[in-house]
């Protein structure tokens, strides 16, 4: 369960994210959808810690962020916007330091390990350096990293971005199963397609601030436009900056 | 603990697989030193000795003036060789070392009992032609004392009469110390190995992972900053340890390499010596690793800072400058200032001298306590939000 209240973020003059607030429950998917330059990521950086808010609130399974960071990271599963393999390591080796970082005893870490890799179909890539890897070789090994202890809550900044269909595809039906495992699953996207197939509910995001938080079905009735990507336009404003 | 071992063993295991950072920690920084010093010094003494014992042949103009006192200088191993027309461009070509010229009236000021000149020509800039001229001097002014003892004896006097004052030189130099005096820029040597051996990490681990876009998922990991920085270091460290061993290492065996017997010198390179040069080189490795840390943190790729690290290596360098334009007594509070006190420490070994348990122990906690100074700075600098965002 992710919970963020009125999120401020400037730099300098810049308003990135100027007052966001939503959910994220267990057992969901929520998307994340705005244009590029939205704030989506800057917002996501704030709810990893990474980034401290100027102002706003983020509670993950109730735990304050600012407060202590370090346990809000242990329940978390990131995929940033940078995905950044070490080239020199396998994808094994890859996944392994992030499971020894966790403190993850070499059992159970064999035994996550092994599910990730089945999951994500990545059992010939396994013992590769990563460099030369491809876009999807490269998203499975970051995100098989970012699991590999097991949390309650994932975060993916623009998973599918760069992957050919296949891809895409497989990767959709990993997060339908995170969600069946009952965890908080909240991404990010400028894909309507993508969003409105996935997610259990969506948060729209133009210029920093939310401009809708609804399931699929009650976003198409609170713009009057029945087909989503009208009712996307309609919220954003502009067409500028969102892919169909 | 065990996550800052985790991120250590991670950073020593990918920079080993490393072609570049293993050659220029691992060979081309401690060994650039010992391979230049033995070859240097080789290749100087051999010369030198060339130009000390072998014949002396300096052009003679107007030989034919003193035929006495070149069969004099030619018993001392002086060879004539013919005139040339312009002894003053020769020396400044660098044609011949020293030109001797006899002027036409030298027989006749002889003859008579009064003081009959010589003319050496040379350019004292020229390197090289010291030795020559020295030694062509020498053989002038045994020749001329010869001449005056003979003169005072044939009317009866002791030669003795003309010299009132005696100049006995007492050299208190010891084989170990004229050695140190030719190691003056070995001390270098050791610092710039600490300094290589960790700098190709030193951007690796900080430039390089923000560049790679590998720092964000890095700290996305429930481990404090800090954490993750010490496990850094400690790689950094852990690099540069090794390649000050083997510039120790290789300077002892170089020392067998040295043509010692030849130079009057006594090289004592044995493991006492790599200890303590060791031992006080020790807070290098610290204080560099941070310093390195501190400056690619600063870089926005790894080029930026493989460019400020190449600015940062002038300091290192600045002692031994500093050392040989104005050479300072050494004293006990230098060991306290980092890289001065490894200067004269590593200097005084060579040289033979030992250096004071309470000096290493000042250089061991002043380094240390400077160290960890900038290694707090550094923390602080990498608990920057501008640190991780690579784009």
């Amino acid at each position: 369960m992710i919970e963020v209240k009125n999120l401020h973020k400037a730099f300098g003059e810049v308003r990135a994210v100027d007052g966001v607030t939503f959910s994220a429950r267990d057992g969901e998917i929520t998307g994340l959808l705005g244009p590029n330059g939205a704030g989506k990521t800057t917002t996501l950086r704030m709810l990893y810690t990474l980034m401290n808010a100027d102002s706003g609130q983020v509670l993950v399974d109730g735990i304050d962020a600012a407060a202590d960071p370090i346990a809000v990271r242990r329940r978390l599963g990131v995929l940033p916007d940078a995905r950044g393999l070490y080239k020199r390591l396998t994808a094994r080796e890859n996944i392994e330091y992030f499971a020894r970082l966790h403190g993850i005893e070499t059992q159970l870490m064999h035994e996550r390990r092994e599910k990730l890799v089945e999951a994500l179909e990545m059992r010939d890539i396994l013992d590769r350096r990563t460099e030369g890897f491809s876009q999807g070789q490269r998203v499975k090994t970051a995100i098989a990293r970012a699991l590999v202890h097991d949390p309650k809550n994932v975060i993916l900044d623009e998973p599918t971005n760069g992957l050919d269909v296949m891809a895409t595809r497989g990767l959709r039906a990993f997060m339908r199963n995170l969600k069946a495992e009952g965890r908080c699953v909240l991404f990010s996207s400028h894909i309507m397609q993508e969003v409105a197939m996935l997610c259990d509910r969506i948060v729209v995001i133009a210029s920093g601030r939310v401009v809708a938080d609804e399931t699929p079905d009650a976003l198409r009735a609170q713009t009057g436009e029945a087909n989503l990507e009208d009712a996307f336009v309609k919220l954003i404003g502009s067409e500028e900056g969102l892919a169909a | 603990m065990n996550a800052m071992l985790t991120v250590w063993w991670k950073e020593v295991r990918e920079n080993l697989r490393d072609k570049r950072t293993v050659f220029s920690a691992l060979i081309y920084g401690p060994l650039i030193g010992p391979v230049l010093f033995v070859v240097i010094m080789n290749t100087l003494v051999g010369h030198e000795l060339k130009k000390s014992e072998g014949p002396l042949k300096v052009p003679v103009i107007g030989a034919q003036y003193a035929p006495n006192l070149i069969d004099a200088l030619k018993r001392q191993g002086l060879v004539p060789q013919p005139p040339i027309a312009n002894p003053d461009k020769a020396v400044r070509d660098r044609d011949a070392d020293v030109v001797l010229r006899i002027p036409a009236d030298f027989g006749k000021a002889w003859s008579k009992g009064e003081p009959a000149q010589v003319d050496l020509i040379f350019d004292a800039s020229q390197m090289g032609a010291g030795t020559p001229r020295q030694r062509l001097e020498d053989m002038l002014q045994r020749y001329d004392r010869q001449q005056g003892a003979l003169r005072l004896l044939a009317r009866g006097l002791s030669p003795g009469i003309a010299s009132p004052v005696v100049v006995s030189k007492r050299d208190q130099s010891t084989p170990q110390s004229r050695a140190g005096l030719a190691f003056g820029f070995l001390p270098y040597f050791f610092v710039i190995a600490v300094y290589i051996g960790g700098m190709y990490l030193a951007i690796d681990l900080t430039a390089g992972e923000r560049e790679r876009q590998s720092l964000e998922p890095l700290f996305a990991n429930p481990i404090a900053r800090w954490r993750i920085l010490l496990g850094k270091l400690g790689a950094i460290g852990a690099f540069s340890l090794a390649s000050l061993i083997l510039t120790a290492v290789a300077f002892s065996i170089a020392g067998h390499l040295m043509p010692a017997e030849k130079l009057g010198m006594v090289f004592d390179l044995g493991p006492g010596f790599i200890g303590d040069a060791i031992l006080l080189e020790l807070p290098l490795v610290a204080l560099f690793a941070v310093l390195e840390t501190l400056v690619a943190a600063f870089a926005k790729s790894y080029r930026e800072a493989q460019t400020y690290l190449g600015y940062l290596m002038i300091i290192p360098i600045l002692p031994s400058i500093l050392m040989s334009f104005m050479p300072v007594k050494p004293a006990h509070w230098m060991y306290a200032i980092p890289l001065l006190g490894q200067q004269i420490g590593v200097s005084d070994l060579l040289r033979g001298d030992t250096v004071s348990a309470g000096d290493i122990g000042l250089a061991l906690v002043c380094g240390f306590a400077f160290a960890a100074i900038i290694g707090i700075v550094t923390a602080f600098v990498y608990r920057s939000e501008r640190l991780a965002i690579s784009a």
